[in-house]
């Protein structure tokens, strides 16, 4: 059992294609997609807006179901691995509640875990080591409006990871943020991935965001939403941010671009 | 050289002015915000006083300010026993007209059918205005307190129940995905999500309730009741007795005014999330 759970490929996708039904007939948002993310590993999904890049993490999450294809999460379906809780969300607004403090916007989970488990599922880090660990030690008991966009979605990537995920899954969570705190929280989140070694897929629509986290960079086409090209990314996984000046990197991010061009 | 370092102190001075008077300004517009409508008041009881002394108005028309302000102090003991019950009424009514609505845009929210079927027929009894709805129930539930509660009820629920369907489906959807990612059950996601996103809606109508249930109750007291301040005008104006009329009138104006304070301050109490906003 464990032993086939660790040799099964972290995310298993087979021909997943997602139909929306409108008043004006049905639009394919994803056709045949197939993907093997291994697990720990660190995918970028990068495409032009209606590529369906957040209709797939969202297949994957069990928030919409596939029309077609199979789809395979840490050995079981969407459904059963949500249940188990192997699946964390990090939303694009960081969908913090506002009448919650930093705190007890991360305890969420295990509240909810506890009540349907009797008991919190075993963390590996408790919700204050995990502020600690996205940099928020002295801000606990904050409340949303009173912290920064930054902070904000660091607060939900801690939420995110206190049940202890094996599988991270970000949709656009810094698109929203400056250019400045977005290259920092990149940084901090390669740091964290490394730390705890859970699989990552990270929604952006930013290039260099994607060929600087990426282990693998999976290009979508839109009309429909398909896979155009996955692209290894050959960078040490210890990345900086200094990294983007190199040669090597900035010839990923000109095949990137020219991938993008014809998507 | 020189100039370089005395820019500094230039600019430090300049600031401070610029606190200074900001400060002031600042000061300034607080007690604006307090003074004028003080001013306000004044000049219309100003206004008031001087139409019924310069047209020589006969009391049982209008009465002066200052033979209000007598009546207020002089009767006070009757428009006091006629206050207790009309607050009473109003206050059981908000609870009863609020508490229902909460309960029912609870099952509207969870049952789209149920929803379909019976919130256009909400509407289309809301559209009945309340005199016309408070003969219907006195013939049903007598002259007692009863209907009165009643009326005072049926002005509270209506726009509860539409703020309150409006707020519990107000929430975040991606909190909403959030839940469904952390496989919360619809008790969590009603007790941990929609119930707090429905605060600042239901607060909104809550206010306007707390000066309705008033109204319904001194409309319930007009038909067929002998105490209440309802009853005291009807007394008032069938006797000619503006003084008494306006009294009463003041009364219920305090009652309505103090209810929307407490749901004002109950709201401050409970909503500290929301960033303050202007009224």
């Amino acid at each position: 059992m464990t032993t086939t759970e660790a040799l099964a490929p972290a995310i298993s996708c087979r021909g997943v294609s997602v139909r929306f039904f409108t008043e004006h007939g049905s639009v394919m948002a994803l056709k045949g997609v197939d993907l093997d993310v291994e697990a720990g590993e660190f995918i970028s999904l990068l495409g032009p807006s209606g590529c369906g890049k957040s209709t797939f993490l969202r297949v994957v999450a069990d928030l919409i179901p596939p029309s077609a294809g199979s789809i395979k999460v840490m050995g079981v379906g969407p459904e059963a691995a949500r249940l188990r809780r192997d699946i964390g969300f990090v939303f694009q607004d960081a969908a913090l509640l506002p009448w919650r403090t930093a705190l007890e916007n991360v305890e969420l989970p295990l509240e909810i875990a506890k009540a349907k488990f009797g008991a919190a599922p075993a963390s590996r880090a408790s919700p204050r080591e995990l502020l600690e660990l996205v940099g928020l030690k002295g801000s606990e008991r904050a409340y949303p409006h009173e912290l920064s966009g930054g902070m904000r979605q660091r607060v939900s990537i801690a939420r995110a990871l206190v049940t202890n995920p094996r599988i991270l899954l970000m949709d656009e969570p810094f698109g929203a943020l400056d250019e400045i705190t977005r290259d920092r929280l990149n940084e901090e989140l390669l740091r964290v991935w490394r730390e705890l070694g859970m699989t990552v897929l990270f929604v952006t629509h930013s290039i260099h965001e994607a060929a600087f986290l990426g282990q693998r960079v999976m290009m979508l086409a839109a009309n429909p939403g398909r896979v155009q090209e996955i692209v290894p990314i050959s960078l040490p996984a210890d990345r900086r941010l200094d990294i983007r000046e190199t040669p090597e990197f900035v010839q990923i991010t000109a095949r990137l671009r020219r991938i993008l061009e014809i998507c | 050289m020189t100039t370089s370092a005395r820019a500094p102190s230039a600019d430090l001075l300049e600031t401070d002015a610029g606190a200074i008077a900001h400060r002031l300004s600042l000061k300034r517009t607080r007690w604006r915000a307090r003074l004028l409508p003080a001013l306000g008041v004044f000049v219309l009881l100003f206004g008031w006083w001087a139409i019924v002394v310069g047209f020589q108005v006969k009391p049982f028309i209008a009465p002066s300010p200052f033979m209000v302000l007598d009546t207020l102090y002089a009767k006070r003991a009757i428009l006091l026993d006629n206050l207790i019950p009309t607050a009473l009424e109003a206050a059981g009514g908000f609870l009863l007209g609020n508490l229902v609505a909460i309960l029912i845009a609870t099952v509207f929210v969870h049952n789209k059918t149920l929803n379909d079927i019976f919130f256009p027929v909400a509407l289309m009894l809301n559209a009945i205005p309340i005199v016309a709805k408070a003969p219907v129930l006195v013939l049903m539930m007598g002259n007692g307190v009863e209907p009165k509660i009643a009326i005072a009820a049926l002005v509270c629920f209506f726009p509860t129940l539409v703020n309150m369907v409006r707020g519990l489906d107000a929430a975040n959807p991606q909190a909403m995905e959030l839940m469904r990612v952390l496989s919360a059950s619809k008790t969590e996601v009603f007790f941990k999500l929609r119930l707090f996103s429905s605060l600042p809606y239901l607060f909104s109508s809550l206010r306007i309730a707390a000066s309705m249930s008033v109204i319904g109750a001194v409309v319930g007291e007009w038909i067929g009741s002998t105490q209440g301040i309802g009853a005291l005008i009807l007394q008032a104006t069938y006797n000619f007795d503006s003084a008494l009329l306006y009294s009463a009138i003041v009364m219920s104006a305090c009652l309505s005014g103090s209810f929307f304070l407490i749901i004002a301050l109950l709201e401050r109490w409970l909503v500290r999330w929301q960033p303050q906003h202007v009224h």
